[in-house]
């Protein structure tokens, strides 16, 4: 065996171990990009600088919402040496338990980057932390917003806002989780505007995370820019004074400026204190409020669908002329036999008809509406004439989610052709069946949002504006196009004059329903009541209004469930509110009015 | 006779200037590694690049005394020195210091030295002494066990200490064994055996369905085993007795595949069977396991073809390598010098590689021969592992990179380990055996 030949197998093994690895590396280091990447990504971290969110203001420039300084406490579990882990428990007043699952949670996350470890330290308690921190290294501090709010009003106009979930990361790129975003109300419609845009600052950090100087001197940096500030259309004096008249009861109060359909207040009640849904306070207060029996959260001037009652004779009177199948002084007698009265003269005409509110009129008046005699047959007739109500009734805003700028908001229900058809057959139904909707009950179904733009749509003669909440935005002309695209209902000014007058006559005629509207001379409020039958209890009391007469400025609805007749609840509610718009303050006169409001608890009869 | 008396005559120059040429490349890619602002003076005592530069001139002094020797001396006290040195390797498992897990440290004021590195010449010394004795042949049995003693002693006792990486250098003995006759065979079988250990634990984890029959994957190399040899016993069918062999290779190999599962849990340790399934990509474990590796691998490939430049590589400068001055050296070269870099390095180290396998065969003296050998092998091994590991080639076995890597003890050793080599070359022509 000749052994020196196996010189060269040695040598060539060494030599094929270097080839390998020479083309190992050529491959790693010039071919492949990726690395290069990763290396970038290792030594370059972006550091989030968080907007302040935007500013909410009323309509009289009163600050509503701003932002308040809270600090997270971070930490890069790599960093943090040997504590004592009792001491930091008291400063920060966590059990030893909790202190623990949360270190294991970020260490889980990452031993090399920061995560959060307590969220939103007061400022208070920060002042204390802050001189003890440097006991603690791989803990620091971060700087972030939260929501105030002033007033501790207008907790459902506003909304909260909370951080985004996993489908709002996963489908709107610009979230990253932690992020805040407005979960409801004029926070979540107005959530691009106000929420600004995140600025990044890339700094070169060593393997620590320890920041090592800006990366390319920072010419890749940019700025944080501030969220837009917002004027709403609320009038917070307003607001404050219908969530006051409101207190202890159930229902809404909308009031919108007719000529604009800009709201000046939306008040549901039962409500809540918005600042109880901040920071976090959230996971404590939310499921205390989602669990009330009174449901403070559902927001009732938009989500609550109610049979109107009778303030929907105006839209049946306005529809009947409109038609032509009664006139200005149209009489019918005031026969109980189909659908129940109180005593009242009968009314010889229209605006009459409107100030009485008699059920049988308005029996007569639809039945008109729906049975013309177009056809031989009662159930097509009835068809028809149901498919031309319906059309006309929706015109009015009814049985349609009104475009407002608001998050949840409901379309309520106009019956139509289909939905009879379906209920009782083709061919089955006919005026007989339906007449309830006569006098605003049945199947109807309408929020009081609605309702105050119906009002709005009587005091502009004809037409409304889809009532909004935002006035101006900062730094941008003008507001989105549909809140100044006039809507008409298509009925003449002549016969809504009828229905005003009418309507004058509910609160200054003898025999008017709610005299209790009047607030004094100087102000012409018109109005119509409604008492909302109710099968579970007590009826709802409703009330629509606007004022003055001639140059109205604020129409309003009133929706008071549980409280029984519209003339005796809802229509003093309404006259107050107006005055306190128009006038600023309540008169000596109407006092012992306000003060039987503000006594009154509906809530404590209600309950069982 | 000429140049008797003369240091450097006959010295080969070839390897002292590569020596020197790597040993440099180590000093300043050291200071690029733990390079300091405060501490920009590449002179600095306090700082690792300070330090290094004092070792390297001590292991130039160590160099120039084993010159002045005589090569004789080497060839006499090669048992002497062994034995020491194994006393020694006893010495420290007793009274030795532990650091990272190791103990195989002895702490002298604020230096450590660690004698396993010294171990290796020490036995490289023996196995020449014991080969080159008259009337040994490597095909007898009792020379195999006596040399697998020499080499098989000190790598015991450092895997006493702890020491994983180090043991396996002593690996490395199977190139000097293989030139001085031991069987072709043994490399072959050995090459086979690792292969089938890493197939069956890739396989292992994995499963197959053919026709609806679920096949784990090491029961599928098995029967693939058996196609194998029953084919190769039909083609053969016509040589006596060679089925035997053939059955008996597969029930091994079977056995083998069947005890993977337990070697890897009972005889290897987590983090050991944990790196090898980083590298074959079983399992991902970047921040674990699997950080260095990557991290490695990032920091050289983002050097792209020419580098980020002397003391501008990110990687190194903020950290995210460990153990970058020693056993991570060679990313700091790749990040900084790029491509062409490592291409020189690489290339450096094959030179000196075959240039001691040209050395060795020279030699008209066996010790020196197998001497020869055994420097060119555990360099070699040590370039194997190292370099092999910060490219994701190898499994993460701490050893260093020689001549380059930050640390007296391993310089010295290496220093040492090749300059008797080249007393002995230049002495070659005075001797006759």
């Amino acid at each position: 065996m000749n052994l020196s030949n196996r010189k060269f197998i040695v040598g060539l093994i060494f030599l094929l171990i270097g080839i390998i690895y020479i083309i190992r590396l050529f491959n790693v280091q010039v071919l492949n990009d990726k690395y290069k990447l990763d290396s970038d990504n290792n030594v370059m971290r972006e550091i989030i600088q968080y907007p302040a969110r935007g500013l909410i203001y009323d309509r009289n420039g009163e600050l509503l919402v701003y932002n308040e300084a809270a600090y997270d406490l971070m930490v890069v579990p790599k960093l943090v040496k040997e504590i004592d882990t009792l001491d930091f428990c008291k400063l920060f007043e966590i059990q030893i338990d909790e202190f623990r699952e949360k270190f294991s949670k970020a260490k889980n996350y990452s031993r090399y980057k920061p995560s959060t470890f307590l969220k939103e330290i007061s400022s208070i308690s920060y002042a204390n932390i802050q001189e003890q921190l440097f006991k603690y290294p791989g803990f620091y501090v971060q700087t972030r917003t939260l929501r105030k709010y002033p007033r501790n009003s207008a907790a459902h106009i506003l909304g909260y806002i909370g951080e985004v979930n996993q489908s709002t990361i996963d489908n709107r790129p610009y979230y990253k989780s932690g992020d805040y975003i407005g979960k409801s109300g004029l926070e979540y419609s107005y959530e691009k505007l106000l929420r600004g845009t995140r600025g990044v600052k890339r700094v070169l950090v060593d393997v620590h995370n320890r920041e090592k100087g800006s990366y390319q001197n920072g010419v890749m940096d940019t700025m944080a820019v501030t969220g837009t500030v917002i004027y709403t259309t609320i009038d917070i004096v307003l607001q404050e004074y219908g969530e006051l008249l409101l207190q202890n009861k159930k229902g809404s109060i909308v009031a919108i400026e007719p000529k604009t359909g800009e709201i000046l207040s939306l008040v549901s009640a039962p409500d809540y204190d918005p600042n109880m849904l901040v920071g976090r306070a959230v996971k404590k207060n939310y499921p205390i409020l989602s669990k009330d029996t009174l449901n403070p959260l559902f927001n009732r001037a938009i989500m609550a669908k109610y049979p109107p009652g009778s303030i929907f004779k105006t839209v049946q009177a306005m529809i009947g002329l409109q038609a032509g199948v009664i006139s200005e002084n149209s009489s019918f007698a005031c026969n109980k036999s189909f659908v129940g009265c109180h005593n009242h003269p009968t009314a010889t005409n229209v605006s009459a008809s409107v100030k009485m509110s008699c059920n049988p009129y308005y029996y007569n008046v639809f039945r008109r509406i729906i049975q013309q005699k177009r056809v031989k047959s009662i159930f097509k007739d009835s068809e028809l004439g149901l498919s031309i109500w319906s059309k006309q009734v929706k015109k009015f805003g009814f049985g349609r989610r009104l475009e407002t700028d608001f998050p949840g908001i409901k379309s309520g229900f106009v019956p139509d052709v289909p939905f009879y058809n379906k209920w009782y057959g083709e061919g089955r139904w006919a005026f007989s069946t339906i007449y309830s909707l006569s006098i605003g009950q049945g199947e109807l179904g309408v929020i009081p949002l609605q309702m105050a733009n119906l009002s709005a749509t009587i005091a502009n003669n004809g037409y409304y504006y889809v009532p909004h909440f935002i006035k101006t935005i900062d730094k941008i002309d003008g507001i989105p196009a549909i809140y100044t695209k006039k809507h008409s209902i298509e009925i003449d000014k002549k016969y809504i004059d009828i229905v005003t007058q009418g309507m004058y006559g509910v609160v200054y005629e003898p025999g008017g329903t709610a005299r209790r509207a009047r607030i004094h001379d100087s102000i012409i409020v018109c109005g119509k009541t409604g008492t909302a039958q109710n099968p579970h209890g007590e009826d709802h009391s409703v009330f629509i209004a606007f004022a003055p007469k001639d140059n109205p400025q604020i129409a309003i609805a009133v929706y008071v469930e549980n409280a029984g007749g519209g003339g005796r609840w809802a229509a003093p509610i309404a006259s107050l509110m107006i005055e306190k718009y128009l006038t600023d303050s309540i008169a000596i006169r109407n006092k012992p009015k306000e003060q039987l409001i503000l006594e009154t608890n509906f809530l404590a009869a209600g309950k069982p | 006779m000429r140049n008797y008396r003369s240091i450097f005559g006959n010295v080969d120059w070839v390897i002292i200037l590569l020596y020197l040429l790597l040993v440099f490349i180590g000093w300043i890619n050291i200071y690029a590694a733990v390079y300091n602002e405060e501490h920009h003076s590449i002179f600095d005592i306090s700082q690792r690049y300070g330090k290094q530069l004092l070792w390297i001139g001590l292991a130039l002094i160590l160099a120039f005394i084993i010159l002045l020797f005589d090569g004789q001396f080497f060839t006499s006290f090669a048992f002497p020195i062994y034995a020491g040195m194994l006393l020694l390797l006893i010495a420290v498992l007793l009274f030795g210091t532990e650091i990272k897990g190791a103990r195989s440290w002895f702490k002298i004021g604020s230096f450590a030295i660690q004698p396993s590195e010294f171990a290796k010449f020490a036995t490289g010394l023996a196995l020449a002494k014991y080969l080159s004795t008259l009337n040994i042949k490597m095909e007898k049995v009792k020379t195999k066990l006596l040399a697998s003693v020499i080499i098989g002693l000190p790598a015991a006792l450092i895997l006493l200490q702890n020491d994983t990486g180090s043991t396996l250098v002593y690996v490395a003995f199977i190139f000097v064994l293989y030139r001085e006759g031991l069987s072709g065979n043994v490399l072959l079988v050995g090459i086979f055996t690792a292969i089938l250990f890493v197939l069956s634990l890739i396989l292992r984890i994995q499963s197959f369905n053919f026709w609806n029959v679920e096949l784990s994957g090491d029961k599928l190399l098995i029967i693939i085993l058996a196609m194998f040899a029953a084919i190769s016993i039909y083609i053969t069918k016509k040589i006596k007795k060679l089925w035997l062999i053939i059955s008996a290779i597969f029930i091994l190999s079977a056995g083998l595949v069947f005890s993977v599962d337990y070697i890897f849990e009972n005889v290897l340790s987590p983090h050991q069977s944990k790196r090898i399934n980083v590298l074959l990509g079983i399992e991902s474990d970047p921040h674990g396991a699997g950080y260095n590796v990557n991290q490695s691998l990032i920091a050289i490939g983002s050097g792209g073809s020419t580098g980020k430049g002397f003391l501008e590589g990110t990687q190194t400068k903020f950290n995210f390598v460990p153990e970058q001055s020693t056993d991570f050296i060679f990313c700091t070269i790749g990040e900084e010098w790029g491509f062409i870099g490592t291409f020189f390095l690489i290339a450096a180290y094959l030179v000196i590689f075959l240039r001691l396998l040209f050395l060795a065969e020279r030699q008209r003296s066996m010790f020196s021969r197998i001497y020869g050998y055994s420097v060119a092998s555990i360099l070699f091994f040590h370039f194997l592992i190292n370099i092999g590991m910060t490219i994701g080639l190898a499994p993460v076995i701490g050893i260093p990179l020689p001549f380059i890597s930050y640390g007296g003890s391993s310089l010295w050793s290496f220093t040492i380990l090749l300059f008797i080599f080249v007393k002995l070359d230049s002495e070659r022509l005075l001797v006759l055996r």
